[in-house]
Protein backbone atom coordinates (compact mmCIF):
# COMPACT_ATOMS: atom_id res chain seq x y z
CA UNK A 1 0.00 0.00 0.00
CA UNK A 2 1.63 3.22 -1.13
CA UNK A 3 0.05 5.37 1.52
CA UNK A 4 1.18 3.46 4.55
CA UNK A 5 -2.34 3.84 5.88
CA UNK A 6 -3.67 0.64 7.38
CA UNK A 7 -7.01 -0.51 6.01
CA UNK A 8 -7.73 -3.40 8.33
CA UNK A 9 -10.97 -3.13 10.30
CA UNK A 10 -11.25 -2.22 13.95
CA UNK A 11 -11.70 -5.76 15.26
CA UNK A 12 -8.41 -7.10 13.89
CA UNK A 13 -6.42 -4.08 15.09
CA UNK A 14 -7.76 -4.11 18.59
CA UNK A 15 -6.14 -7.42 19.49
CA UNK A 16 -4.14 -7.18 22.63
CA UNK A 17 -6.64 -5.01 24.47
CA UNK A 18 -10.25 -5.60 25.30
CA UNK A 19 -11.81 -2.87 23.12
CA UNK A 20 -13.74 -4.60 20.36
CA UNK A 21 -16.88 -2.63 19.62
CA UNK A 22 -17.61 1.08 19.24
CA UNK A 23 -19.71 1.07 22.41
CA UNK A 24 -16.78 -0.35 24.40
CA UNK A 25 -14.61 2.36 22.95
CA UNK A 26 -17.01 5.06 24.11
CA UNK A 27 -17.17 3.45 27.55
CA UNK A 28 -13.38 3.58 27.71
CA UNK A 29 -13.47 7.23 26.66
CA UNK A 30 -15.98 7.97 29.41
CA UNK A 31 -13.85 6.16 32.00
CA UNK A 32 -10.83 8.19 31.02
CA UNK A 33 -12.51 11.61 31.02
CA UNK A 34 -15.85 11.42 32.83
CA UNK A 35 -16.11 15.22 33.04
CA UNK A 36 -16.16 15.50 29.24
CA UNK A 37 -19.19 13.25 28.79
CA UNK A 38 -22.63 14.48 29.84
CA UNK A 39 -24.40 11.48 28.34
CA UNK A 40 -24.17 8.96 25.52
CA UNK A 41 -26.94 7.91 23.17
CA UNK A 42 -26.77 4.92 20.85
CA UNK A 43 -29.44 4.90 18.17
CA UNK A 44 -29.63 3.64 14.58
CA UNK A 45 -26.18 2.15 15.00
CA UNK A 46 -24.62 5.55 15.65
CA UNK A 47 -23.09 6.79 18.86
CA UNK A 48 -23.73 10.30 20.07
CA UNK A 49 -21.70 11.75 22.93
CA UNK A 50 -23.04 14.94 24.44
CA UNK A 51 -20.11 17.05 25.55
CA UNK A 52 -20.26 20.16 27.80
CA UNK A 53 -19.38 23.06 25.56
CA UNK A 54 -16.35 24.23 27.53
CA UNK A 55 -14.67 20.84 26.96
CA UNK A 56 -15.40 20.34 23.26
CA UNK A 57 -12.02 21.54 21.95
CA UNK A 58 -10.13 19.46 24.53
CA UNK A 59 -12.26 16.40 23.79
CA UNK A 60 -11.64 16.77 20.06
CA UNK A 61 -7.90 17.18 20.56
CA UNK A 62 -7.85 14.08 22.72
CA UNK A 63 -9.96 11.96 20.35
CA UNK A 64 -7.82 12.95 17.37
CA UNK A 65 -4.76 11.16 18.71
CA UNK A 66 -6.28 8.72 21.20
CA UNK A 67 -4.92 5.27 20.19
CA UNK A 68 -8.31 3.55 20.65
CA UNK A 69 -10.14 6.08 18.51
CA UNK A 70 -7.79 7.90 16.14
CA UNK A 71 -10.56 10.20 14.97
CA UNK A 72 -8.26 12.20 12.73
CA UNK A 73 -10.88 13.31 10.23
CA UNK A 74 -13.65 15.83 10.90
CA UNK A 75 -16.22 14.64 8.39
CA UNK A 76 -18.83 17.24 9.15
CA UNK A 77 -19.80 19.96 11.55
CA UNK A 78 -23.33 21.30 11.46
CA UNK A 79 -25.79 23.14 13.61
CA UNK A 80 -29.42 22.43 14.28
CA UNK A 81 -32.30 24.35 15.81
CA UNK A 82 -34.40 22.18 18.10
CA UNK A 83 -37.30 24.63 18.07
CA UNK A 84 -38.12 28.10 19.34
CA UNK A 85 -39.66 26.78 22.57
CA UNK A 86 -36.87 24.34 23.37
CA UNK A 87 -34.19 25.07 25.90
CA UNK A 88 -31.31 24.47 25.19
CA UNK A 89 -32.33 25.54 21.73
CA UNK A 90 -29.30 24.97 19.52
CA UNK A 91 -27.04 22.04 19.00
CA UNK A 92 -23.75 21.71 17.16
CA UNK A 93 -22.91 18.26 15.80
CA UNK A 94 -19.36 17.12 15.17
CA UNK A 95 -19.15 14.02 12.98
CA UNK A 96 -15.75 12.44 13.53
CA UNK A 97 -14.28 9.69 11.40
CA UNK A 98 -11.12 7.66 11.63
CA UNK A 99 -9.23 7.24 8.37
CA UNK A 100 -7.41 4.22 9.78
CA UNK A 101 -10.07 2.45 11.84
CA UNK A 102 -13.03 3.54 9.71
CA UNK A 103 -15.44 4.12 12.57
CA UNK A 104 -17.53 7.17 13.33
CA UNK A 105 -18.75 9.06 16.34
CA UNK A 106 -20.91 12.10 16.79
CA UNK A 107 -20.14 14.71 19.42
CA UNK A 108 -22.93 17.08 20.31
CA UNK A 109 -22.88 20.39 22.12
CA UNK A 110 -26.11 21.93 23.40
CA UNK A 111 -26.39 25.70 23.55
CA UNK A 112 -28.89 28.10 25.10
CA UNK A 113 -30.46 30.76 22.94
CA UNK A 114 -29.20 33.69 25.03
CA UNK A 115 -25.61 32.47 25.09
CA UNK A 116 -24.81 30.63 21.83
CA UNK A 117 -21.03 30.54 22.34
CA UNK A 118 -18.84 27.49 21.82
CA UNK A 119 -15.04 27.19 21.58
CA UNK A 120 -13.73 26.71 18.06
CA UNK A 121 -12.10 23.49 16.88
CA UNK A 122 -10.22 25.15 14.01
CA UNK A 123 -7.06 24.57 16.04
CA UNK A 124 -7.70 20.83 15.92
CA UNK A 125 -8.75 20.48 12.28
CA UNK A 126 -8.35 23.27 9.76
CA UNK A 127 -11.36 21.97 7.86
CA UNK A 128 -13.57 23.19 10.72
CA UNK A 129 -13.01 26.75 9.51
CA UNK A 130 -15.67 26.83 6.80
CA UNK A 131 -18.06 24.53 8.64
CA UNK A 132 -18.04 26.87 11.63
CA UNK A 133 -18.50 29.90 9.41
CA UNK A 134 -21.51 28.23 7.83
CA UNK A 135 -23.01 27.36 11.21
CA UNK A 136 -22.46 30.94 12.38
CA UNK A 137 -24.02 32.28 9.20
CA UNK A 138 -27.14 30.15 9.29
CA UNK A 139 -27.73 29.70 13.04
CA UNK A 140 -25.89 32.54 14.75
CA UNK A 141 -23.76 30.20 16.83
CA UNK A 142 -20.58 32.05 17.80
CA UNK A 143 -17.36 30.06 17.77
CA UNK A 144 -15.00 31.70 20.26
CA UNK A 145 -11.44 31.90 18.99
CA UNK A 146 -12.29 31.36 15.33
CA UNK A 147 -9.72 33.20 13.18
CA UNK A 148 -12.16 34.52 10.57
CA UNK A 149 -15.77 34.31 11.72
CA UNK A 150 -17.61 35.96 8.81
CA UNK A 151 -20.75 35.01 6.94
CA UNK A 152 -19.98 32.57 4.17
CA UNK A 153 -23.11 31.77 2.16
CA UNK A 154 -25.30 34.83 2.74
CA UNK A 155 -24.31 38.45 2.03
CA UNK A 156 -22.42 40.34 4.72
CA UNK A 157 -25.31 42.72 5.39
CA UNK A 158 -27.92 40.00 5.77
CA UNK A 159 -30.16 40.41 8.81
CA UNK A 160 -30.85 37.39 10.98
CA UNK A 161 -29.87 33.75 10.69
CA UNK A 162 -31.73 31.92 7.98
CA UNK A 163 -31.90 28.35 9.27
CA UNK A 164 -33.39 29.30 12.63
CA UNK A 165 -36.91 27.95 12.98
CA UNK A 166 -38.38 31.41 13.56
CA UNK A 167 -36.88 32.77 10.34
CA UNK A 168 -39.62 32.71 7.68
CA UNK A 169 -39.02 30.60 4.58
CA UNK A 170 -39.26 33.57 2.24
CA UNK A 171 -37.42 36.02 4.48
CA UNK A 172 -38.77 39.22 5.91
CA UNK A 173 -38.73 41.42 2.83
CA UNK A 174 -37.41 41.19 -0.70
CA UNK A 175 -33.67 41.41 -0.42
CA UNK A 176 -31.92 43.89 -2.67
CA UNK A 177 -28.31 44.83 -3.03
CA UNK A 178 -29.30 48.59 -3.03
CA UNK B 1 8.07 74.94 -15.14
CA UNK B 2 5.41 77.47 -16.00
CA UNK B 3 3.22 74.80 -17.66
CA UNK B 4 3.63 72.33 -14.80
CA UNK B 5 2.15 74.83 -12.39
CA UNK B 6 -1.13 74.79 -14.37
CA UNK B 7 -1.67 71.01 -14.06
CA UNK B 8 -4.20 70.11 -11.36
CA UNK B 9 -2.57 67.90 -8.69
CA UNK B 10 -4.64 64.77 -9.54
CA UNK B 11 -3.21 64.73 -13.06
CA UNK B 12 0.37 65.17 -12.02
CA UNK B 13 2.58 62.32 -13.10
CA UNK B 14 4.11 60.86 -10.00
CA UNK B 15 7.26 58.88 -10.44
CA UNK B 16 7.05 56.16 -7.84
CA UNK B 17 7.89 52.45 -8.05
CA UNK B 18 5.05 50.01 -8.70
CA UNK B 19 3.52 48.32 -5.70
CA UNK B 20 4.86 44.83 -5.68
CA UNK B 21 1.61 43.38 -4.37
CA UNK B 22 -1.66 43.60 -6.16
CA UNK B 23 -5.10 42.32 -5.21
CA UNK B 24 -7.31 41.10 -8.02
CA UNK B 25 -10.70 39.51 -8.11
CA UNK B 26 -10.93 36.34 -10.18
CA UNK B 27 -14.55 35.56 -10.96
CA UNK B 28 -17.46 35.26 -10.31
CA UNK B 29 -17.83 35.32 -14.10
CA UNK B 30 -14.54 33.65 -14.87
CA UNK B 31 -15.08 30.61 -17.12
CA UNK B 32 -12.58 28.40 -15.36
CA UNK B 33 -14.08 28.80 -11.90
CA UNK B 34 -16.77 26.27 -12.87
CA UNK B 35 -19.75 28.31 -11.91
CA UNK B 36 -19.96 31.41 -9.81
CA UNK B 37 -16.91 31.28 -7.60
CA UNK B 38 -14.93 34.40 -6.80
CA UNK B 39 -11.32 34.24 -5.72
CA UNK B 40 -9.61 37.17 -4.10
CA UNK B 41 -6.00 36.82 -5.12
CA UNK B 42 -3.10 38.76 -3.67
CA UNK B 43 -0.37 38.64 -6.27
CA UNK B 44 3.31 39.42 -6.29
CA UNK B 45 4.01 39.68 -9.97
CA UNK B 46 2.49 36.49 -11.23
CA UNK B 47 2.85 34.57 -8.01
CA UNK B 48 -0.09 34.03 -5.69
CA UNK B 49 0.63 35.18 -2.13
CA UNK B 50 -2.85 34.63 -0.79
CA UNK B 51 -6.01 33.17 -2.24
CA UNK B 52 -9.37 33.61 -0.54
CA UNK B 53 -12.39 31.87 -2.06
CA UNK B 54 -15.65 33.78 -1.84
CA UNK B 55 -18.74 31.62 -2.22
CA UNK B 56 -22.48 31.97 -1.80
CA UNK B 57 -23.46 33.40 -5.18
CA UNK B 58 -25.58 30.32 -5.87
CA UNK B 59 -27.10 30.00 -2.41
CA UNK B 60 -30.75 28.97 -2.75
CA UNK B 61 -31.60 27.93 0.79
CA UNK B 62 -32.11 24.26 -0.05
CA UNK B 63 -31.47 23.11 3.52
CA UNK B 64 -34.23 25.46 4.69
CA UNK B 65 -36.54 24.18 1.96
CA UNK B 66 -36.16 20.57 3.13
CA UNK B 67 -37.77 21.50 6.44
CA UNK B 68 -40.90 22.64 4.61
CA UNK B 69 -41.21 19.62 2.31
CA UNK B 70 -42.27 16.06 3.03
CA UNK B 71 -39.56 13.43 2.94
CA UNK B 72 -40.47 12.19 -0.53
CA UNK B 73 -40.65 15.74 -1.89
CA UNK B 74 -37.09 16.44 -0.74
CA UNK B 75 -35.64 14.02 -3.29
CA UNK B 76 -36.12 16.44 -6.18
CA UNK B 77 -34.23 19.16 -4.28
CA UNK B 78 -31.19 16.90 -3.98
CA UNK B 79 -30.95 16.58 -7.78
CA UNK B 80 -30.14 20.26 -7.97
CA UNK B 81 -27.23 20.26 -5.54
CA UNK B 82 -24.40 18.44 -7.28
CA UNK B 83 -25.99 18.53 -10.70
CA UNK B 84 -23.26 16.38 -12.23
CA UNK B 85 -23.92 13.56 -9.81
CA UNK B 86 -27.66 13.76 -9.04
CA UNK B 87 -28.11 10.02 -8.52
CA UNK B 88 -25.45 10.08 -5.81
CA UNK B 89 -27.33 12.85 -4.04
CA UNK B 90 -30.60 10.93 -4.37
CA UNK B 91 -28.93 7.87 -2.92
CA UNK B 92 -27.48 9.63 0.12
CA UNK B 93 -30.78 11.32 0.90
CA UNK B 94 -33.04 8.29 0.49
CA UNK B 95 -30.65 6.01 2.38
CA UNK B 96 -30.56 8.41 5.31
CA UNK B 97 -34.36 8.36 5.42
CA UNK B 98 -34.37 4.57 5.02
CA UNK B 99 -32.00 4.27 7.94
CA UNK B 100 -34.43 6.22 10.12
CA UNK B 101 -37.33 4.10 8.86
CA UNK B 102 -35.33 0.84 9.18
CA UNK B 103 -36.43 -0.26 5.70
CA UNK B 104 -35.09 -3.39 4.05
CA UNK B 105 -34.32 -2.70 0.40
CA UNK B 106 -34.74 -5.59 -2.09
CA UNK B 107 -31.58 -6.94 -3.67
CA UNK B 108 -32.55 -5.97 -7.22
CA UNK B 109 -33.11 -2.37 -6.16
CA UNK B 110 -29.71 -2.27 -4.44
CA UNK B 111 -27.98 -3.67 -7.53
CA UNK B 112 -29.70 -1.15 -9.81
CA UNK B 113 -28.70 1.65 -7.44
CA UNK B 114 -25.06 0.59 -7.64
CA UNK B 115 -25.25 0.26 -11.41
CA UNK B 116 -26.79 3.70 -11.91
CA UNK B 117 -24.49 5.39 -9.41
CA UNK B 118 -21.38 4.03 -11.09
CA UNK B 119 -22.63 5.12 -14.53
CA UNK B 120 -23.26 8.54 -13.00
CA UNK B 121 -19.76 8.56 -11.53
CA UNK B 122 -18.29 7.97 -14.99
CA UNK B 123 -20.49 10.76 -16.40
CA UNK B 124 -19.40 13.13 -13.64
CA UNK B 125 -15.73 12.30 -14.16
CA UNK B 126 -16.15 12.85 -17.91
CA UNK B 127 -17.43 16.39 -17.34
CA UNK B 128 -14.51 16.97 -14.98
CA UNK B 129 -12.02 15.62 -17.55
CA UNK B 130 -13.43 17.67 -20.40
CA UNK B 131 -13.56 20.96 -18.50
CA UNK B 132 -10.25 20.40 -16.73
CA UNK B 133 -8.49 19.81 -20.04
CA UNK B 134 -10.31 22.77 -21.56
CA UNK B 135 -9.10 25.04 -18.74
CA UNK B 136 -5.54 23.96 -19.35
CA UNK B 137 -5.89 24.51 -23.08
CA UNK B 138 -6.68 21.13 -24.61
CA UNK B 139 -9.95 21.69 -26.36
CA UNK B 140 -10.38 18.40 -28.25
CA UNK B 141 -10.83 16.27 -25.14
CA UNK B 142 -13.94 18.22 -24.21
CA UNK B 143 -15.84 17.07 -27.31
CA UNK B 144 -14.92 13.41 -26.89
CA UNK B 145 -15.85 13.48 -23.19
CA UNK B 146 -19.25 15.00 -23.84
CA UNK B 147 -19.89 12.48 -26.61
CA UNK B 148 -19.40 9.64 -24.13
CA UNK B 149 -21.33 11.41 -21.40
CA UNK B 150 -24.28 11.82 -23.74
CA UNK B 151 -24.52 8.03 -24.02
CA UNK B 152 -24.70 7.71 -20.23
CA UNK B 153 -27.29 10.47 -19.97
CA UNK B 154 -29.38 8.62 -22.56
CA UNK B 155 -29.19 5.47 -20.44
CA UNK B 156 -30.23 7.41 -17.34
CA UNK B 157 -33.04 9.03 -19.29
CA UNK B 158 -34.27 5.63 -20.47
CA UNK B 159 -34.55 4.45 -16.87
CA UNK B 160 -35.83 7.55 -15.11
CA UNK B 161 -37.17 9.97 -17.72
CA UNK B 162 -34.75 12.70 -16.68
CA UNK B 163 -31.27 13.44 -17.95
CA UNK B 164 -29.88 15.79 -15.36
CA UNK B 165 -32.56 15.55 -12.68
CA UNK B 166 -33.50 11.87 -12.58
CA UNK B 167 -34.92 11.53 -9.00
CA UNK B 168 -34.81 7.83 -9.77
CA UNK B 169 -34.22 6.53 -6.26
CA UNK B 170 -37.16 6.77 -3.91
CA UNK B 171 -37.46 6.09 -0.21
CA UNK B 172 -37.91 2.31 -0.12
CA UNK B 173 -36.53 1.49 -3.55
CA UNK B 174 -36.77 2.89 -7.05
CA UNK B 175 -39.26 4.96 -8.97
CA UNK B 176 -39.90 1.96 -11.25
CA UNK B 177 -38.11 -1.06 -12.65
CA UNK B 178 -35.68 -0.79 -15.56
CA UNK B 179 -37.25 -0.56 -19.03
CA UNK B 180 -36.97 -3.47 -21.45
CA UNK B 181 -33.78 -3.45 -23.49
CA UNK B 182 -31.92 -1.55 -20.77
CA UNK B 183 -29.21 -4.16 -20.34
CA UNK B 184 -28.52 -4.17 -24.08
CA UNK B 185 -28.04 -0.38 -24.04
CA UNK B 186 -25.67 -0.53 -21.07
CA UNK B 187 -23.73 -3.34 -22.69
CA UNK B 188 -23.37 -1.29 -25.87
CA UNK B 189 -21.87 1.52 -23.84
CA UNK B 190 -19.63 -0.78 -21.82
CA UNK B 191 -18.18 -2.37 -24.94
CA UNK B 192 -17.03 0.92 -26.43
CA UNK B 193 -16.03 2.78 -23.28
CA UNK B 194 -12.58 1.26 -22.57
CA UNK B 195 -11.53 2.25 -26.08
CA UNK B 196 -12.65 5.83 -25.45
CA UNK B 197 -10.72 5.88 -22.18
CA UNK B 198 -7.61 4.84 -24.10
CA UNK B 199 -8.29 7.74 -26.46
CA UNK B 200 -8.38 10.18 -23.55
CA UNK B 201 -5.08 8.79 -22.31
CA UNK B 202 -3.59 9.22 -25.78
CA UNK B 203 -4.80 12.80 -25.92
CA UNK B 204 -3.64 13.87 -22.45
CA UNK B 205 -1.48 11.48 -20.43
CA UNK B 206 1.36 11.41 -22.92
CA UNK B 207 1.03 15.09 -23.77
CA UNK B 208 4.16 16.99 -22.69
CA UNK B 209 2.29 20.28 -22.26
CA UNK B 210 -0.36 18.68 -20.08
CA UNK B 211 2.31 16.98 -17.97
CA UNK B 212 4.21 20.24 -17.47
CA UNK B 213 1.04 22.05 -16.47
CA UNK B 214 0.00 19.45 -13.90
CA UNK B 215 3.00 17.64 -12.43
CA UNK B 216 4.21 19.20 -9.20
CA UNK B 217 1.45 21.82 -9.24
CA UNK B 218 -0.91 22.35 -6.32
CA UNK B 219 0.73 19.89 -3.98
CA UNK B 220 -0.88 18.82 -0.72
CA UNK B 221 0.55 16.21 1.62
CA UNK B 222 -1.44 13.31 3.06
CA UNK B 223 -1.43 14.83 6.58
CA UNK B 224 -2.62 18.20 5.29
CA UNK B 225 -5.26 16.55 3.13
CA UNK B 226 -6.73 14.74 6.14
CA UNK B 227 -6.49 17.88 8.26
CA UNK B 228 -8.36 19.86 5.62
CA UNK B 229 -11.00 17.14 5.35
CA UNK B 230 -10.37 16.36 1.70
CA UNK B 231 -12.15 13.28 0.47
CA UNK B 232 -12.64 11.26 -2.67
CA UNK B 233 -10.14 11.49 -5.53
CA UNK B 234 -8.50 14.57 -3.95
CA UNK B 235 -7.61 12.58 -0.84
CA UNK B 236 -6.59 9.47 -2.78
CA UNK B 237 -4.43 11.68 -4.98
CA UNK B 238 -2.39 12.37 -1.85
CA UNK B 239 -1.80 8.69 -1.28
CA UNK B 240 -4.46 8.00 1.35
CA UNK B 241 -6.28 4.80 0.59
CA UNK B 242 -9.77 5.74 1.73
CA UNK B 243 -13.01 5.03 -0.04
CA UNK B 244 -16.36 5.06 1.77
CA UNK B 245 -17.50 2.22 -0.48
CA UNK B 246 -14.84 0.13 1.24
CA UNK B 247 -14.63 1.76 4.66
CA UNK B 248 -18.37 1.92 5.44
CA UNK B 249 -20.02 -0.12 2.66
CA UNK B 250 -23.61 0.66 1.73
CA UNK B 251 -26.02 -0.76 -0.85
CA UNK B 252 -24.04 -4.07 -0.90
CA UNK B 253 -20.81 -2.50 -2.20
CA UNK B 254 -18.87 -4.99 -0.10
CA UNK B 255 -19.88 -7.71 -2.60
CA UNK B 256 -18.21 -6.02 -5.57
CA UNK B 257 -14.67 -6.55 -6.67
CA UNK B 258 -12.89 -3.30 -7.45
CA UNK B 259 -9.67 -1.51 -6.65
CA UNK B 260 -9.27 1.82 -4.90
CA UNK B 261 -6.70 3.72 -6.99
CA UNK B 262 -4.27 5.97 -5.14
CA UNK B 263 -1.40 8.14 -6.33
CA UNK B 264 1.36 9.28 -4.01
CA UNK B 265 2.30 12.81 -5.12
CA UNK B 266 -0.69 14.92 -4.12
CA UNK B 267 -0.44 17.22 -7.13
CA UNK B 268 -2.84 17.99 -9.97
CA UNK B 269 -1.42 15.13 -12.01
CA UNK B 270 -2.07 12.62 -9.21
CA UNK B 271 -5.68 13.69 -8.86
CA UNK B 272 -6.00 13.40 -12.63
CA UNK B 273 -4.59 9.88 -12.67
CA UNK B 274 -6.80 8.77 -9.75
CA UNK B 275 -9.95 9.83 -11.57
CA UNK B 276 -8.82 8.28 -14.84
CA UNK B 277 -8.19 4.97 -13.08
CA UNK B 278 -11.45 5.26 -11.15
CA UNK B 279 -13.41 5.32 -14.39
CA UNK B 280 -12.01 1.89 -15.24
CA UNK B 281 -13.00 0.60 -11.80
CA UNK B 282 -16.51 2.01 -12.20
CA UNK B 283 -16.69 0.28 -15.57
CA UNK B 284 -15.80 -2.97 -13.79
CA UNK B 285 -18.47 -2.40 -11.13
CA UNK B 286 -21.16 -1.72 -13.75
CA UNK B 287 -20.27 -4.98 -15.49
CA UNK B 288 -20.53 -6.89 -12.21
CA UNK B 289 -23.82 -5.19 -11.34
CA UNK B 290 -25.25 -6.15 -14.74
CA UNK B 291 -24.33 -9.78 -14.23
CA UNK B 292 -25.92 -9.73 -10.75
CA UNK B 293 -29.27 -8.38 -11.95
CA UNK B 294 -31.90 -10.97 -11.06
CA UNK B 295 -35.65 -10.50 -11.47
CA UNK B 296 -37.39 -9.41 -8.31
CA UNK B 297 -39.15 -6.54 -6.62
CA UNK B 298 -37.59 -3.06 -6.73
CA UNK B 299 -39.62 -1.58 -3.89
CA UNK B 300 -39.55 -2.42 -0.21
CA UNK B 301 -42.54 -4.11 1.35
CA UNK B 302 -43.73 -1.06 3.28
CA UNK B 303 -47.19 -0.02 2.07
CA UNK B 304 -47.31 3.05 4.30
CA UNK B 305 -44.09 4.49 2.83
CA UNK B 306 -43.77 3.20 -0.74
CA UNK B 307 -46.31 4.30 -3.34
CA UNK B 308 -48.41 1.33 -4.58
CA UNK B 309 -48.51 0.16 -8.19
CA UNK B 310 -51.11 1.72 -10.44
CA UNK B 311 -52.68 -1.68 -11.14
CA UNK B 312 -53.00 -2.44 -7.44
CA UNK B 313 -54.73 0.89 -6.89
CA UNK B 314 -57.42 -0.05 -9.38
CA UNK B 315 -58.18 -3.34 -7.64
CA UNK B 316 -57.50 -2.88 -3.93
CA UNK B 317 -59.07 -0.23 -1.78
CA UNK B 318 -56.24 -0.25 0.80
CA UNK B 319 -53.71 0.48 -1.94
CA UNK B 320 -55.79 3.46 -3.00
CA UNK B 321 -56.03 4.69 0.60
CA UNK B 322 -52.27 4.33 1.11
CA UNK B 323 -51.58 6.22 -2.09
CA UNK B 324 -53.93 9.01 -1.02
CA UNK B 325 -52.39 9.25 2.45
CA UNK B 326 -48.77 9.20 1.24
CA UNK B 327 -49.42 11.92 -1.32
CA UNK B 328 -51.56 14.20 0.85
CA UNK B 329 -50.15 13.72 4.36
CA UNK B 330 -46.87 11.94 3.82
CA UNK B 331 -45.58 9.32 6.20
CA UNK B 332 -44.26 9.73 9.71
CA UNK B 333 -40.59 9.00 10.25
CA UNK B 334 -39.47 7.89 13.75
CA UNK B 335 -37.75 10.59 15.77
CA UNK B 336 -33.98 10.48 15.76
CA UNK B 337 -30.93 11.60 13.88
CA UNK B 338 -28.61 9.86 11.43
CA UNK B 339 -25.51 10.76 9.46
CA UNK B 340 -25.26 8.78 6.26
CA UNK B 341 -22.07 9.06 4.20
CA UNK B 342 -21.62 7.75 0.67
CA UNK B 343 -18.75 7.94 -1.77
CA UNK B 344 -20.03 10.38 -4.36
CA UNK B 345 -17.99 11.15 -7.46
CA UNK B 346 -16.27 14.04 -5.66
CA UNK B 347 -15.78 12.52 -2.23
CA UNK B 348 -17.65 11.92 0.98
CA UNK B 349 -21.23 13.08 0.59
CA UNK B 350 -22.81 12.91 4.03
CA UNK B 351 -26.43 13.58 4.86
CA UNK B 352 -27.31 14.53 8.40
CA UNK B 353 -31.02 14.00 8.86
CA UNK B 354 -32.95 14.78 12.01
CA UNK B 355 -36.56 13.82 12.48
CA UNK B 356 -38.95 14.83 15.24
CA UNK B 357 -41.49 12.18 14.29
CA UNK B 358 -43.52 14.02 11.69
CA UNK B 359 -43.81 13.79 7.91
CA UNK B 360 -41.26 16.57 7.38
CA UNK B 361 -37.63 16.47 8.50
CA UNK B 362 -36.59 18.77 11.31
CA UNK B 363 -33.14 19.33 9.79
CA UNK B 364 -31.34 18.09 6.71
CA UNK B 365 -27.71 18.99 6.23
CA UNK B 366 -25.61 18.02 3.25
CA UNK B 367 -21.89 17.65 3.80
CA UNK B 368 -20.93 18.38 0.23
CA UNK B 369 -17.49 17.13 -0.77
CA UNK B 370 -16.99 20.16 -3.05
CA UNK B 371 -17.55 22.56 -0.14
CA UNK B 372 -14.82 20.98 1.95
CA UNK B 373 -12.43 20.37 -0.95
CA UNK B 374 -12.68 24.00 -2.03
CA UNK B 375 -11.85 25.23 1.47
CA UNK B 376 -8.39 23.68 1.04
CA UNK B 377 -7.72 25.68 -2.13
CA UNK B 378 -5.57 28.33 -0.36
CA UNK B 379 -3.34 25.57 1.01
CA UNK B 380 -2.75 24.19 -2.49
CA UNK B 381 -2.49 27.40 -4.47
CA UNK B 382 -0.40 29.77 -2.39
CA UNK B 383 3.03 30.09 -3.94
CA UNK B 384 1.83 29.01 -7.37
CA UNK B 385 1.40 31.04 -10.55
CA UNK B 386 -1.96 32.56 -11.50
CA UNK B 387 -2.30 30.24 -14.47
CA UNK B 388 -1.79 27.26 -12.17
CA UNK B 389 -4.75 28.30 -10.01
CA UNK B 390 -6.92 27.34 -12.96
CA UNK B 391 -5.33 23.89 -13.05
CA UNK B 392 -5.75 23.46 -9.28
CA UNK B 393 -9.44 24.44 -9.33
CA UNK B 394 -10.00 22.04 -12.20
CA UNK B 395 -8.32 19.22 -10.31
CA UNK B 396 -10.58 19.74 -7.26
CA UNK B 397 -13.65 19.06 -9.44
CA UNK B 398 -15.97 21.46 -7.64
CA UNK B 399 -19.63 22.02 -8.35
CA UNK B 400 -20.91 25.31 -7.01
CA UNK B 401 -24.48 24.05 -6.78
CA UNK B 402 -23.35 21.77 -4.00
CA UNK B 403 -21.06 24.28 -2.31
CA UNK B 404 -23.67 27.00 -1.96
CA UNK B 405 -26.74 24.76 -1.69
Amino acid sequence: MESGVDNTPLSSQAEGNNIQTPSQMVAAFEREHPEWVSSTVTAYGEITVIVPREHIAEACTFLKTWPEGRFDFLADLCGADRGVEEEPRFEVNYHLFSTTKHHRIRLKVLLNEDDPHVPTVTGVWRTANWHERETYDLFGVIFDGHPDLRRILLPEDWQGHALRKDFPLRGYEPYSLK
Amino acid sequence: MSTAANIPPQFEIVDRPLDTQMTISMGPQHPSTHGVLRLELVLDGEMVIKATPDIGYLHTGMEKLFEYKKYQQGIVITDRMDYLNPLGNNLAYVMAAEKLLALEIPERAQTIRVLMCELQRIASHLVWLGTHALDIGAMTVFFYCFREREKILNIIEAASGGRLTPSYFRIGGLMMDLPSGFERRVNQFLEKFPKSLDEFHTLLSGNKIFQKRTQGVGRISAEDAIDWGLSGPCLRGSGVNLDIRRANPYSSYEQYDFEVPTEPDGDVWSRYMVRMREMRESHKIVQQALSRLKPGPVKADAPKVVLPDREAMKKHMDALIHHFLIVTEGFDVPAGEVYFPIEASKGELGVYMKSDGGPKPSRVHFRGPSFVNLSALPQMSEGEMVADIVAVIGSLDIVLGEIDR
